[in-house]
């Protein structure tokens, strides 16, 4: 495996072949607002918080999917995207219904974080408060759909690290949703199995332990790290 | 069917058709056919049978002639008539008229049920694409084979290298006619070279380690193009795929069709069923060693699956969302191997092209746009249909002189082309040539060929608002700009729609198009802000009469 | 230096913010020294005044007396402030819209968990009627600064006095300022 070298707003870096601009500016120190990457899982490039500029390319790329090359220019920080990365956050909280005072992710939450991280202080956009349920018919978990970013990490660690697939998105448009099975009620989906790896990949408070109330959702990400590690590199350690 | 088969049939059929002193062609296209046209073709075959002129008269059903305002069309050509004559063309026929009809044949013509065939609709157009379209019946090969069909086929296959294939259809300078304009020959090219990949996911039952994939997911409202193609010369499509395949080193090719066009699937089903009987598909194609077999799938509705990377999602039975490109199909596309996705005019153009030679091709069109166009013309226009017209022509023949102008009493505003990702062209470029440069240099596109005329009396806000909603109801919701900001650029042209927006309303609404169109994931994201951005270029002043003074806004 | 015509206005909102603004505790002292409060809940005016220097406004956009109140402020005030999450965002109060109109919410508080005489409460010119859909205070008119927080602690009400009476452009940056909730 070969290593490239790049810039990364300027700062050289180097790289393994098959990284991604991503993973080049996570190693280089560079902090990239994130939604829908979540380590050990497939990246889909779907919330558009980490488009880069690339010196000679047109388009805004994902840093996620796009992997590095020899000599390419990275700019993650300029005013167009700051500008961009704010707009998307905005779209994203008009969109549902998220009343942070009242989440269980308060506190400890991606989408709280970003809102921060982009100098949010309002939403220029008009709310859209769609009407959308609340699924709490599992025993030990709840699904508040009013949370939910359609970062499709649950859809992608129910896949790929516990292979149940009981996860998945139905319909289009800002009515697409995530369901479980083929839209049952949590609680009757018969390849669920318990696990819990949803509610520790949801960046929100939408998937959440039944019980837990404001501010308790703590994400514990250490089991999906191990789970990688071990797939990865054969090495079963914490 | 060997090479000397294929002269054998072409030969018979021929002559077999020498032997009618007339031919009379019924339209049984989706339009015409809704209107009765199967039972008008019946009911010429049982006049002529009754009075025992069956055996002279050979009555057709054949594809879409293009004048759809005027179905259902009947055509009536004698063997002797002039090559500079046009044939006997009428209109708004019913069941009942076929009698009339059929004692004309010979005679005078039923001057009551008579269309104008020498108007500029008839006159202006050149026909590649749709050259058999109105002359062949879809449903039998031996009428394609008739018309040349196979003979680029063979011509190929026994005479040419893959390579040969690709530079011949470089030179032509044909590109993507599904609304990019991509260069056909490199992409073919891109896909020649591109090494399948070691470890596949290809289903157990798929030998093919290549594919070549027909888009036939024809979106765009007032879009017919690709549909009339498909049901008029199914075969066509095939020979192209073929080709391709050949070109390429692809072993399988899919005809990706939405459920919406059943007339089209049966079409293509029938054809394919019938290619693979006559050995023009399946292994060993024409005894020349070559293998490859075609399958249909079917869209279930979703406009986004015209988007290459989401069609090739459904076929493999996913969830027809995007994925970022690259890598492009080219290089990995279905089940991770080199995909050619060609649209459908695009592989239409293709046996001509090998058949009759890339200089040929070249002949025709501009410097950067060879070739020709598939119009579907619709909207505030006297003669709607399909029309197919050289690359290069200016919006005003195609308007005034092919389209018959506007109805009576109307003017001209605007002529939308692209769909929901296209544009509104003012008056003013009505003189601009139609070629990709061209439409996109004025804030439009080519797109796939849908082209709406709008009179004076369009309300251009109502125009982007309708595309917007239609993009906003489309988008497959996987990334955030396109599936927010859609429903939110809706919103904000309904309440400039309803007089309740600000002049900060159509600064928010400005802002949003350039975001979406910057950062969303495909694209129908990407072009959603399009025909806002052009009407906003043109019509202005038509958003901001709507706006009200900033605190007069009611919620 | 004159003082500053200082306004604070509770919405639609639980009063939080402003319990909030009472937990500045020993700095209201020097803060009076610098402000002249000119309208409040906590004193006694009835009617907004003129000339306002700095609003401070709690809570969304809810009800008829709401409506009509926050275009009088808008015309009264130079630097008009979203003051807590629900001025900001519509917060809690907005919980409402996705469930449709007033109606419902009203059904569910005065018909269905009464007992005894249930009715709705709407004596003209006592309880203002509900407006369709609750609106954060941006969406009704131009606002000027924007303090998120449910409620925002002292720390940051501090912070941004602070840089008001200083005559300094307000920064909100970091989590300190910026988190919602």
């Amino acid at each position: 495996m070969s290593a490239k070298t790049l810039t990364i707003n300027g700062k050289p870096v180097s790289a393994r072949e098959d990284e991604t601009i991503l993973d080049a500016a996570r190693d280089a120190g560079v902090v990239m607002p994130t939604l829908c990457h979540l380590d050990g899982l497939t990246d889909i490039g779907a919330c558009r918080m980490c488009l880069v500029e690339v010196t000679g390319i047109n388009k805004l790329l994902p840093a996620c999917t796009t992997r590095v090359a020899e000599g390419m220019e990275v700019r993650t920080d300029t005013e167009q995207l700051r500008k961009y990365r704010r707009m998307t956050v905005e779209l994203l909280f008009a969109e549902r219904n998220h009343v942070c005072a009242g989440c269980v992710a308060n506190n400890h939450c991606e989408l709280q974080d970003v809102g921060i991280a982009v100098g949010m202080d309002h939403v220029r956009y008009d709310y859209l408060f769609p009407k959308h349920d609340v699924d709490l018919t599992h025993t030990q978990f709840g699904m508040d759909q009013n949370r939910c970013i359609l970062c499709q990490r649950c859809v992608r660690v129910c896949d790929e690290i516990e292979g149940a697939h009981t996860w998945d998105v139905l319909g289009r448009g800002v009515k697409a949703r995530v369901i479980t099975d083929l839209n049952q009620p949590w609680g009757e989906s018969l390849s669920c199995t318990s696990c819990g790896k949803c509610v520790m990949a949801c960046p929100t408070g939408a998937i959440f332990k039944l019980g837990s109330t404001v501010e308790e959702s703590v994400k514990d990400r250490s089991k999906l790290a191990f789970l990688k590690n071990a797939r990865d590199k054969k090495q079963w350690v914490m | 069917m060997t090479p000397e088969e294929l002269d054998r049939t072409r030969e018979r059929e021929q002559a077999a058709d020498a032997n009618f002193e007339h031919h009379v062609h019924v339209c049984v296209g989706t339009a015409c056919e809704a209107l009765g046209s199967e039972a008008i073709a019946k009911n010429i075959e049982s006049e002529l049978k009754a009075a025992g002129r069956d055996g002279k008269i050979k009555v057709r059903c054949v594809g879409c002639p293009g004048l759809c305002a005027l179905g259902p069309l009947v055509e009536v050509e004698a063997k002797d008539k002039p090559a500079d004559e046009p044939a006997t063309l009428y209109q708004y026929v019913k069941p009942e008229d076929a009698k009339e009809i059929a004692a004309s044949i010979g005679g005078a013509p039923a001057t009551r049920l008579q269309a104008d065939t020498r108007q500029p609709f008839f006159t202006r157009q050149t026909k590649i694409v749709l050259e058999n379209c109105g002359r062949i019946d879809p449903e039998r090969i031996e009428d394609y084979i008739a018309a040349d069909g196979f003979q680029a086929l063979e011509k190929a296959l026994f005479e040419m290298e893959p390579q040969e294939v690709i530079d011949e259809i470089s030179k032509s300078g044909l590109r993507g006619r599904g609304g990019a304009g991509f260069p056909t020959g490199l992409k073919w090219a891109t896909v020649a070279k591109s090494n399948s990949p070691a470890v596949s996911r290809v289903p157990d039952d798929i030998l093919a380690r290549k594919f070549v994939i027909c888009n036939g997911d024809e979106g765009d409202p007032g879009a017919f193009m690709d549909r009339s193609t498909m049901e008029g010369d199914p075969f066509r499509i095939i020979e192209g795929m073929l080709l391709a395949g050949y070109a390429v080193g692809a072993g399988k090719g899919y005809v990706y069709v939405r459920a919406e066009y059943p007339l089209a699937v049966k079409r293509l089903r029938s054809a394919i069923r019938q290619a693979q009987r006559g050995g023009m598909l399946g292994a060993n194609i024409m005894g020349s060693g070559f293998n490859f077999d075609i399958d249909v799938r079917l869209g279930a509705g979703a406009f986004v699956c015209g988007e290459e990377t989401s069609l090739i999602a459904s076929i493999e039975g996913g969830r027809g969302t995007p994925r970022p490109r690259p890598p492009f199909p080219a290089e990995s596309g279905l089940w991770g191997c080199p995909t050619l996705i060609n649209n459908v005019e695009t592989m239409a153009n293709i046996a001509p092209i090998i058949r009759r030679g890339a200089a040929w091709f070249a002949g025709i069109g501009t410097e950067k746009s060879k070739g020709t166009k598939v119009f579907a013309l619709t909207g505030q226009v006297n003669n709607t249909g399909l029309i197919e017209v050289p690359m290069g022509i200016s919006l005003r023949e195609i308007v005034f002189d092919i389209g018959g102008g506007l109805p009576e009493g109307r003017s001209f505003k605007a002529v939308q082309t692209g769909g929901p990702s296209g544009g509104c062209i003012p008056a003013q470029y009505l003189d601009m040539k139609v070629d990709y440069e061209s439409l996109a240099q004025v804030g439009s596109i080519m797109g796939s060929g849908g082209m709406i005329v709008m009179d004076d009396q369009t309300d251009m806000v109502e125009i982007a608002r309708f595309f917007m909603e239609f993009c906003m109801e489309e988008s497959c919701g996987k990334c955030v700009p396109c599936r927010v900001g859609t429903a939110q650029m809706h919103g904000l042209l309904t309440r400039i729609s309803e007089g309740k927006a600000t002049q900060a309303h159509l600064d928010t609404l400005t802002e949003l198009c350039d975001m979406v169109r910057r950062t969303s994931l495909c694209g129908l994201g990407q072009s959603a802000p399009n025909p806002v951005l052009s009407t906003l270029r043109y019509f202005k002043s038509e958003y901001e009469s709507k706006l009200v003074k900033d605190g007069q806004h009611e919620r | 230096m004159s003082k500053l015509r200082f306004a604070t206005v509770w919405m639609g909102g639980c009063s939080g913010c402003h319990m909030s603004f009472l937990d500045l505790d020993e700095w209201l002292i020097p803060l009076a020294d610098l402000i002249e409060v000119v309208y409040s809940p906590i004193v006694d005016i009835k009617q907004f005044p003129a000339n306002v220097d700095v609003t401070l406004v709690e809570g969304a956009i809810a009800n008829r007396d709401n409506l009509e109140l926050i275009h009088i402020i808008r015309r009264n005030t130079k630097v008009l402030a979203s003051f807590g999450d629900c001025a900001v965002t519509s917060n809690v109060t907005g919980m409402r819209n996705p469930l449709g109109g007033p109606e419902v919410v009203l059904d569910r508080a005065y018909r269905d968990a009464q007992l005894l005489r249930p009715q709705i409460p709407d004596d003209e010119g006592i309880v203002p009627p509900l407006i369709a859909r609750v609106a954060p205070v941006h969406a009704i008119v131009p606002v000027d600064l924007y303090i998120p927080g449910c409620p925002p602690s002292a720390k940051r009400i501090r912070a941004v006095l602070e840089q008001i009476v200083a005559g300094k452009p307000v920064e909100m940056i970091g989590r300190e300022m910026l988190k919602f909730g």
